[in-house]
């Protein structure tokens, strides 16, 4: 047959009977609209309470003070009518207790984490990565708590008689066993996300590489690695911010004692730590010690946001780099 | 032709697993020639390929048995170095797969790690001479800093070819090197090869009939794991002596 009939009647199609489905359709929306919404508007509401009391603060205790003051004790009123001095909000101390114990923590959790991303994605037999993948994951799911009072339990007193048994003094309390312990915790993070980053180098590039004549080891520093390098950075940001945002290990291990050092073997303080001091026990909401506490947060807040948004760009733009 | 072959393949079984990829492969590959391996897909073609450098070292599950000499010698046996002999058997993939440094740095990187150029200087004429063998110099001399990961299609896989004779192997393998190219390109490529067997033995893998008649002297014709025929290029594609093959270069099986 040449042409195409066109004749012939045929059923007409059904077209107009979807009615009924709008409605659906319209109530699974909302619902969906709704869930998402609460999720933003909680964190509105967060960000917004943390900026107006943090303003609140800020109204008594000038916001040079606290960014640049290096005295940190906030006065501790015994009784609402106490009459004393306001107390000393230099943020300081903190802030460089916070770095300092990040920075112990990144030393450790860098090499370790990356040395076994590479090893786990380039030597490792599937049988052993099959069984040390799940029980890196399985690090990662231990309570910052626990890993809190092991580090105050089990790592500061060694290293308090290790420091002994060679002369040094050690407090019970340091920066040391804090940013150890962090440092543990946060091996899994960097070892995942960069086992993730190795991966994606093409296997065409080690392909290349190796059909050239280069050994493993070759290919994994001079192909593999400066492929994967912006992508580790990413990781390794992100692991720091989980580390400045940490609480629970820095509490129970750190301290309270805002000392301005970089000396490991002592005590320090983080914002963490001073949050969770400032707002356990009765509250008096009005007073500078209760607000700084917000405008701790809001700092934290900045600084971790701060370090995503950088590190997420850094990783996303490595992704596109092979799409 | 088997006085000038440079590498002689004996009863070569492949194993992927349990399933045999193939079965007694025999082939004489000769010298200073174009050698092209023909077949439907699956038959073997870049299994065989990567038999010759040892690629397939590569993939867990693999097995290899038989016999492969290159210039008489058993490229299996134990004490031989996969990385020296990768240096003598250089490889250009289907895909072209700078990496991603600089044009100069991409066809550097063999020379470099094999320690071919003394200083500065012999290194740059190294590149320059590599680059000029593959057709891409004039086009890229002022830009050898940027990366190779910028250039077209057909200018990347000609820098991964000037990138595999930087190392100046003896013998260069290409799969498929123009199935992601588009005609002119493609010319050009081969050109390209039938340039560089002067200086190098090239065994090339394609799908494409007519590229097997232009480019190769020689040609060996897979199916199914095995060698079903083998010999110069004219007589395959005139008067193939299995009907297989016969079959295939008029496009009825494949
Ligand atoms: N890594 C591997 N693991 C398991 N089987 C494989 C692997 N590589 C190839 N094979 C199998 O070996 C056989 C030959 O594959 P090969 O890639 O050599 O074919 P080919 O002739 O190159 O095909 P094409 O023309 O499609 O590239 C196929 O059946 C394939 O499924
Ligand atoms: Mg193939």
């Amino acid at each position: 047959m040449a042409t195409v009939d066109t004749n012939t009647p045929h059923d007409a199609l059904d077209l107009v009977n979807s009615q009924r489905k709008k409605g659906v359709e319209f109530v699974v929306m909302a619902i969906l609209i709704l869930c998402s919404l609460v999720a933003v508007l909680v964190t509105v509401g967060i960000v917004l309470s943390l900026i107006f009391e943090a303003y609140r603060f800020f109204e008594r205790i000038p916001m040079t003070e606290f960014l640049f003051g290096t005295q940190w004790s906030p006065q501790t009123a015994l009784r609402a009518d106490q009459v004393a001095a306001e107390g000393a909000f230099g943020a300081v101390p903190l802030i460089t207790g916070t770095l300092l114990i990040s920075f112990i923590a990144m030393c450790v959790a860098t090499p370790l984490g990356l040395m076994s991303a590479i090893y786990l994605s380039e030597y490792a037999s599937k049988r052993f990565r099959d069984f040390v993948k799940p029980a890196l994951e399985i690090l990662a799911g231990i309570p910052t708590v626990v890993y809190g009072f092991f580090a105050a339990l089990t790592v500061a007193p060694l290293l308090r008689s290790g420091g002994e048994s060679v002369g040094l003094n050690v407090s019970s309390e340091s920066a040391l066993a804090a940013g150890l312990i962090m440092g543990m915790m946060i091996i899994p993070l960097i070892s995942s996300l960069s086992d993730d980053v190795i991966n994606s180098v093409p296997q065409a590039m080690r392909d290349a590489s190796l059909g050239l004549g280069a050994t493993h080891s070759e290919t994994i520093r001079k192909v593999v690695l400066p492929s994967a390098i912006p992508g580790v950075a990413g990781a390794l940001l992100l692991a720091a911010s989980r580390a400045i945002g940490e609480t629970m290990i820095v509490v129970m291990a750190a301290g309270l004692a805002a000392n301005l050092t970089a000396n490991p073997l002592e005590a320090v303080t983080t914002i963490t730590a001073q949050i969770v001091a400032l707002l356990t026990g009765d509250q008096e909401f009005d007073s500078a010690k209760t607000l700084s506490a917000f405008a701790l947060g809001l700092l934290l807040f900045v600084v971790t946001l701060c370090l995503n948004i950088i590190a997420l760009r850094i990783v996303r733009k490595y992704q596109e780099q092979y799409d | 032709m088997s006085k000038t072959a440079i590498i002689t393949a004996k009863d070569v079984d492949v194993f992927y697993g349990d399933k045999q990829a193939l079965d007694k492969i025999a082939l004489d590959i000769p010298e200073y020639k174009v050698t092209s391996l023909i077949g439907p897909s699956g038959c073997g073609k870049s299994t065989f390929l990567r038999c010759i450098n040892r690629m397939n070292d590569l993939v867990p599950i693999a097995r290899v048995e038989g016999d492969i000499r290159i210039a008489g010698q058993d490229i299996y046996a134990p004490e031989v170095d996969v990385v020296a002999l990768r240096a003598q058997v250089g490889m250009v993939f289907q895909k072209p797969n700078p990496f991603p440094k600089s044009i100069y740095e991409n066809v550097a990187y063999g020379p470099k790690i094999h320690g071919l150029a003394k200083g500065k200087t012999e290194m740059d004429e190294l590149v320059q001479w590599a680059l000029e063998k593959a057709g891409l110099w004039n086009e890229v001399k002022d830009r050898l800093d940027q990366p190779g990961t910028g250039l077209s299609g057909g200018q990347q896989q000609r820098l991964c070819i000037a990138r595999t004779i930087a190392v100046k192997p003896k013998v260069v393998l290409m799969d498929e090197p123009c199935s992601a190219l588009d005609p002119i390109a493609t010319a050009i490529i081969e050109e390209l090869i039938d340039e560089l067997r002067q200086n190098f033995t090239i065994v090339i893998v394609t799908h494409s009939m007519q590229q097997a008649a232009r480019v190769s002297q020689r040609t060996a014709f897979f199916h199914l794991g095995t060698l079903v025929e083998t010999g110069p290029t004219k007589n395959i594609f005139t008067s193939p002596e299995d009907e297989r093959t016969q079959n295939y270069i008029t496009g009825r099986i494949g």
